[in-house]
């Protein structure tokens, strides 16, 4: 999502050239502007950036005027201003000084507070706490069951006292679930309330309610980052009736532009502080303004890249394929796939692309068609050959592969192509390290990445200079994954 | 006014708009119509002069939208099945309810309401079809957990078929699990659903379930699905929420897919049938 926004702003830029004026400045705010309302921010959330962005330039006009590259100072004056509107600072999760910390969720029907639930408990509880869930939308059918089966694949405890289909008080539910959780010791307690319309003020009160009876230590409003020009009065009415600390953004793994969120965040200023972007419960990111407003600008998100890798990728293994790769020991089919299954714990193909600067749209359509289906089917092929063959695959003659095409049910042809693709790049890592100039030319070929930006099958962290990583966020963050994991812990 | 509005029509040499449709241009752009459709709209509506502007603007939104029967087709000679599609959260299984009510209490004599519960992904979708069809006192049908989507849809024809001799006048309402358009392998598997149900009896309606609150990505959404399942009518949900539903008008007129219904609240007579006059005042309504 927030790519096509930035198609459209590169496209507006990367025409204008010559000398910048009044006229030329208006054209711009009216492209940005019609930019904005075609990806779903407000009408006059977007009449009030373009202004802004206006403004600004106009104020510095002379200096633009004297400027080598004035568009490129504009381009970085939308950049500031989306940084402002997205939330500038980084929002993170507060804590209650006496647990438990009390989390509240409301939003509309089918914006995905459940599932959100389920993920937010399965983060806290990755991190060591200990959060229950409570089950206080009583009003949809079987929204209890759904919150009691997603607690299941979390292995999270649900409080789920009433019975729902419109049976049982769910302020009461929320009330005594507080002390459900100071008795059993659960520090988080994660409230799941009904979906309902912003208009409705029978919910909207049981709302307010829940809210005053177990005063939460957050409240967030779950947002579709597919909704249209409703969601800022939706949110501002939440906000104004119930009122809320920072929004959760979901389905962010479709290809909604996500202008919603910026109409929501400007409108009722509060920060988004989480992003939901898949089906598996272990889909979900703290929200970064600035990292954002560069994927919308096109300039890419090398930190969360890095981090993503980081996580993944277990540390033992990058030791091992760091040694080998200074020792000059040949990469083997072995170590490639212990790096796909790495690269499956990262998630999808398509979604780490959008992370790397100078992507072009192209690039990431081809890209999304290889989807992960190819990693699969790379890993079987793999996988059905024996240890020897996987070190040594120059033994792999025609009845091997015949073998191993059977094995994998996959056809010959693909087996060949894949042994071809592999010695590639086997190759290409000799020269790499035998010739490090050539790693330039490939990041040349991606403009924006940095030149030592591993190439080819290996996106392994040891190689992303994890110093220049730390640089870009904040000064607190440590560059080694243990120590950050560690003051990034919940 | 807002700036933009008069910015725009000052670039666009459109100084001559009257503040009536600039007014109007910002509203159906908050309907979600889009830039490029709502200037067009208001293009073609200033080339009538005869009539005031909003009787122009209200033909002229008329004519955007399909002259086509907006009907469910029916199948005259066995089991009639309906297999009901969209992004997750958007209302399918709902809609789902709705819909039997809707052909229980509508001209057809005697339906006979099959329910198939194919969405055994999301946790509780299954109960939640069963709750809805055990109010509703219809027939159940579904299968394991995590079961394969395609087999429960399999023997639910299969069930219906080999139960009842005439079929007829019986109806099967395949609620799918959502899935985003952009998700290729789930996508895969609602055409296998459908693979498989047409070989055993045609399917009549692939209806495709937007939230009325969808804004641009909803002709994305449509497009996709479109192209892999051909969807046969769009349904618009949560229509008593501050959504507006103008996306629905740029599928209709993009891709000739008829709105069929309108759902609006949580109990199962809250659908009407698609009617273009109450849909375009509720556009323009501010």
């Amino acid at each position: 999502m927030f790519e096509s926004l930035g198609q459209r702003f590169t496209k507006v830029f990367s025409g204008l050239r010559g000398q910048i004026n009044e006229t030329e400045l208006r054209n711009i705010q009216a492209e940005i502007t019609a930019a904005l309302i075609d990806s779903d921010v407000s009408v006059n959330v977007a009449d009030d950036f373009g202004s802004a962005v206006y403004r600004k330039a106009v104020n510095q006009l002379e200096l633009l005027k004297k400027s080598i590259n004035p568009y490129a100072s504009v381009f970085e004056i939308v950049n500031q201003e989306l940084i402002q509107i997205l939330g500038g600072n980084q929002r993170r999760m507060q804590f209650a000084k006496k647990p438990p910390t009390i989390i509240l969720l409301m939003g509309l029907q089918g914006s995905g507070k459940t599932s959100f639930a389920g993920k937010l408990a399965l983060h806290l509880k990755s991190s060591g706490n200990t959060p229950l869930l409570v089950a206080a939308d009583l009003a949809r059918p079987n929204a209890v069951d759904q919150l009691k089966i997603v607690g299941e694949q979390v292995n999270v405890p649900v409080f789920a006292p009433a019975a729902g289909n419109g049976v049982g008080n769910p302020v009461l539910v929320a009330r005594d679930s507080i002390n459900f959780a100071r008795e059993k010791l659960h520090n988080f307690v994660i409230v799941d309330t009904a979906g309902r319309l912003g208009i409705d003020a029978a919910l909207i009160n049981e709302l307010i309610l829940i809210k005053k009876e177990i005063n939460p230590t957050e409240s967030f409003f779950v947002l579709d980052a597919m909704l249209g020009q409703s969601a800022a009065d939706v949110a501002q009415n939440f906000h104004a009736q119930v009122g809320f600390d920072a929004v959760v953004l979901t389905k962010l793994d479709g290809d909604a532009k996500g202008g919603a969120a910026l109409s929501v965040v400007s409108k009722t200023g509060k920060p988004i502080i989480f992003s939901a972007v898949g089906e598996k419960t272990s889909d979900i990111e703290y929200f970064y303004p600035d990292r954002i407003a560069s994927r919308i600008l096109g300039k890419g998100d090398i930190a969360t890249l890095a981090e993503k890798t980081a996580a993944a990728v277990p540390q033992d293994l990058t030791e091992k394929l760091t040694e080998k790769f200074v020792s000059g020991a040949d990469f083997t089919l072995t170590d490639f796939l212990a790096q796909l299954g790495a690269m499956k714990n990262m998630g999808s193909i398509s979604k780490l692309m959008g992370l790397i600067p100078g992507m072009n749209p192209k690039m990431q359509q081809q890209v999304s068609g290889l989807d992960d289906a190819e990693l699969v089917r790379t890993r079987a092929i793999i996988e059905s050959m024996t240890p020897a063959e996987r070190e040594n695959p120059e033994i792999l003659n025609g009845s091997r592969r015949a073998r191993i095409a059977k094995g994998s049910g996959r056809a010959v042809s693909e087996i060949n192509r894949l042994i071809d693709r592999f010695s590639q790049a086997q190759k290409m890592m000799k020269q790499m390290k035998n010739n490090p100039g050539k790693q330039n030319l490939i990041s040349k070929n991606l403009p924006g990445l940095p030149n030592n930006f591993p190439a080819g099958l290996n996106m392994n962290a040891p190689q992303i200079n994890s110093n220049t990583v730390a640089n870009k966020r904040k000064k607190s963050r440590s560059g080694n994954p243990a120590k950050r994991a560690l003051e990034e812990n919940l | 006014m807002a700036l933009f509005t008069r910015l725009i029509s000052a670039l666009r040499n459109r100084a001559n708009d009257s503040a009536e449709f600039i007014e109007i241009e910002q509203q159906l752009l908050k309907s979600d119509l889009g830039i490029a459709l709502s200037r067009q709209i208001i293009e073609k509506s200033k080339a009538i002069s005869n009539q005031d502007v909003t009787t122009a603007i209200r033909s002229v939104l008329a004519g955007f939208m399909l002259t086509s029967n907006r009907e469910l087709s029916k199948n005259s000679a066995g089991l009639t099945s309906y297999v009901i599609v969209g992004v997750n959260g958007s209302g399918k299984t709902t809609f789902s309810a709705k819909l039997a009510n809707f052909l229980i209490t509508s001209k057809v004599l005697n339906a006979n309401i099959h329910m198939a519960a194919c969405d055994t992904f999301r946790a509780a979708a299954v109960s939640q079809l069963k709750t809805w069809s055990e109010r509703l006192s219809l027939n159940f049908i579904s299968g394991a957990d995590n079961a394969d989507p395609a087999a429960v849809a399999y023997s639910a024809v299969k069930d219906v078929q080999s139960k009842y001799g005439d079929t007829s006048n019986h109806f099967l309402i395949v609620d799918t699990a959502g899935r985003l358009h952009t998700n290729s392998d789930l996508v895969a598997e609602l055409e296998k659903i459908l693979r498989t149900i047409n070989k055993l009896t045609p399917v009549n309606e692939v209806l495709l379930v937007i939230d009325g609150s969808t804004g641009q990505n909803g002709l994305a959404q449509a497009k996709l699905f479109q192209e892999k399942v051909k969807v046969t009518g769009l349904v618009l949900t949560k229509m008593d929420g501050q959504g507006k539903g103008g996306i629905a008008l740029a599928i209709e007129n993009e891709l000739k897919i008829p709105i069929k219904f309108i759902s609006t609240g949580e109990s199962a007579t809250d659908l009407e049938p698609f009617s273009v006059d109450r849909y375009i005042s509720r556009l323009l309504e501010d």
